[in-house]
């Protein structure tokens, strides 16, 4: 009863750690009114990608991928899927620019952020 | 190593030093400007000719940047299918190019110009990139190149719906950007490659495992939100019918495309039909959507009052053409399926071009606004009813020839009602066409007496509008040309040649 719980949840957690998050990510950038809630939901949503590629690369007792000299055995973890995150990494602080950017004109031109207010101002206009 | 040989690398490079070099020329005179980024996408539009005529004498072109062999290195992969993609792409950017000057200085303002032409070509770039990449990582970093640089573009039409429309598509391209970012991640994590050859080559042992599924829903999901699939469709509208002119003709016919292609090349390419059809059946399904959507963004379109935003939703409806030829998935509708990429780029850019000639003269695009517009300005209606013909399918334009081998494609595979609601899909286009064409044409007495001594626009914008129209005519009726191209491309998709 126990073995099978375990292997699902516990062995596993990594993964279960990244799906939450991605989760709350998520709920944020669907359910929250206000725009920068919603980038910050963003943000964490991506997060838990970087996260779940991150783990993905782990090997268990594996050291970091340095060329060692002749003679030392080392098992190394897998570096590709870190270097991978790194240029989303990237990406994800470009589009959190730009969409703090667009929140800025956003305020300047209607002085709201949050969405209910926004359609309120634009049905105004 | 000779000039020919490296001109995949170059299609790529070439504007990505570009806009660097106008962002450093326009700090001086932004004259400089425009001259550079034109010279830079012609030449590309040549490069690309040469490419598509080397793979259909030579055969698929793999390309190691660096030198450095996959599974090491990143590969450039060009066969006759991308060839044809990175054609279009670069010929509705060149048309663009030639029209956005005019268009830019009237929608945008000179401060910004030079923003605007570096942005333009780096979201050339990473469309080309998408295109012609054999990497599956590099796929995603070249979606979100272009994605930063389609965003910053819609914004900067200087209308405060602009920002929101900008703001709305960044959030749902994000999360686009996000669901393909896992998929890819749990592809490389069930066969360890990230090249698309070897994923092909290694998926079939791992193809029970839930992994697979769930990156084949991550990825297909994530690329129908970029390609504007019904119903993921909400952010097109908005960031169709508020970014200027220039903006709206280059995303509306070469983006979601490249995202359409993506879809194609990770669903045919990697995945291959044994999995779509046998262990994960999805077609049904696909087809099922893309009907749906052929009907509802037609009769969304109908419904509008804007005539860009009527165009927007006749690409929700198009989109839905494209996708219906991986829904039914055999050699007939697929060529149907490449060759409405092409049509439907040239169609909807040339409709597109009419809908920023008429806010550029008369300063608005709300229906009720244009009646009697074609006594004003003859040449660019003329131009949207050929391009209108097209888009209804009417022959012998290019609209008829893709809808008519989808149709010969469904009906092949024994989906008699879906080829019947594809052609009810065609007369529901007429609806939206023929209403602008009655306001146009047959309403109002708006005054066309001094017509005869200035031309309605300037010629930098009417020719390209021109060149495509007729492009909707004429590839149409030398279609023959075209399917040496397209036939085997579809073929390659199935997995045969």
């Amino acid at each position: 009863m126990i073995e099978p719980l375990y292997e699902l949840f516990f062995a596993r957690y990594n993964y279960w750690m990244a799906i939450i998050l991605m989760l709350i990510g998520l709920y944020a950038l669907i359910a929250k009114q206000n725009l920068v809630k919603k980038l910050i939901g963003l943000n964490i949503f991506q997060t838990a990608i970087f996260l779940f590629y991150i783990s993905l690369g782990e090997v268990r007792g594996g050291t970091a991928p340095i060329y060692l000299p002749e003679g030392v055995d080392a098992l190394y973890v897998n570096p590709l899927p870190h270097v991978l995150i790194l240029t989303a990494i990237v990406v994800g602080v470009s589009v959190t620019a730009v969409g703090l950017s667009l929140i800025v004109r956003i305020h300047e031109e209607y002085g709201v952020i949050d969405e209910a207010d926004l359609v309120q101002e634009l049905r105004r206009r | 190593m000779t000039l020919i040989e490296h001109l995949p690398v170059l299609v790529i490079t070439i504007p990505i030093l570009a806009s660097l070099l106008i962002l450093v020329a326009g700090w001086w005179d932004r004259r400089f400007c425009y001259p550079i980024s034109l010279v830079t996408i012609l030449s590309q539009f040549g490069a690309a000719v040469i490419i598509l005529a080397q793979v259909m004498r030579e055969g698929p072109i793999r390309y190691h940047l660096g030198g450095w062999a996959p599974p090491l290195g990143i590969e450039l992969a060009i066969d006759s299918f991308n060839g044809f993609v990175l054609v279009t792409i670069l010929l509705l950017a060149a048309a663009t190019a030639v029209y956005a000057r005019r268009s830019v200085e009237h929608e945008i303002g000179p401060e910004k110009t030079v923003s605007f032409y570096v942005l333009f070509q780096l979201l050339v770039t990473g469309l080309v990139g998408m295109t012609i990449t054999g990497d599956i990582f590099n796929l995603y970093v070249f979606l979100e190149i272009s994605s930063i640089a389609a965003y910053t573009l819609i914004a900067s039409a200087r209308k405060p719906r602009s920002y929101l429309a900008s703001f709305n598509y960044l959030i749902l391209g994000s999360i686009a950007g996000g669901f393909i970012l896992i998929g890819t991640g749990n592809l490389y994590a069930a066969t360890g490659a990230l090249n698309m050859l070897d994923m092909a080559r290694l998926l079939p042992a791992s193809f029970e495992l839930a992994t697979v599924h769930a990156g084949f829903l991550f990825l297909v999901i994530g690329y129908s939100i970029k390609a504007a699939f019904f119903p993921l469709h909400i952010w097109l509208p908005d960031a169709y019918a508020e970014s200027p002119s220039a903006v709206t003709i280059l995303i509306s016919t070469v983006m979601s495309k490249v995202s359409v292609y993506a879809l194609l090349r990770i669903i045919f390419t990697i995945f291959t039909t044994a999995y779509i059809i046998d262990v994960f059946p999805v077609t049904g399904f696909i087809l099922f959507i893309a009907t749906v959507a052929m009907i509802a963004g037609a009769v969304l379109a109908i419904a509008q009052s804007d005539l860009k935003r009527m165009l927007a939703y006749s690409s929700v409806s198009q989109i839905g053409y494209i996708m219906f030829a991986l829904g039914v998935a055999n050699q007939v509708a697929l060529e149907g399926g490449i060759l409405h990429i092409l049509g439907h780029a040239v169609m909807k850019g040339c409709l597109f071009m009419v809908a920023g000639l008429i806010i550029y003269r008369v300063g608005t695009s709300r229906l009720s606004d244009l009646e009697g517009i074609a006594k004003v300005m003859p040449i660019s209606c003329a131009a949207f009813a050929l391009a209108g013909a097209s888009m209804i399918g009417i022959p012998p334009t290019i609209g008829f020839m893709s809808k008519y081998y989808l149709v010969l494609g469904a009906l092949e595979a024994g989906h008699w009602a879906y080829a019947a609601i594809l052609l009810l899909g065609s007369l529901l286009a007429v609806g939206y066409i023929w209403r602008f064409i009655e306001i146009a044409y047959f309403r109002g007495n708006r005054d066309g007496g001094h017509r005869a001594r200035t031309l309605e626009a300037p010629a930098s914008m009417l020719a390209p509008m021109v060149v495509l129209a007729l492009l909707c005519l004429f590839l149409g009726i030398f279609v023959e040309g075209l399917m040496e191209i397209v036939g085997p491309a579809a073929a390659l998709l199935l997995g045969g040649a």
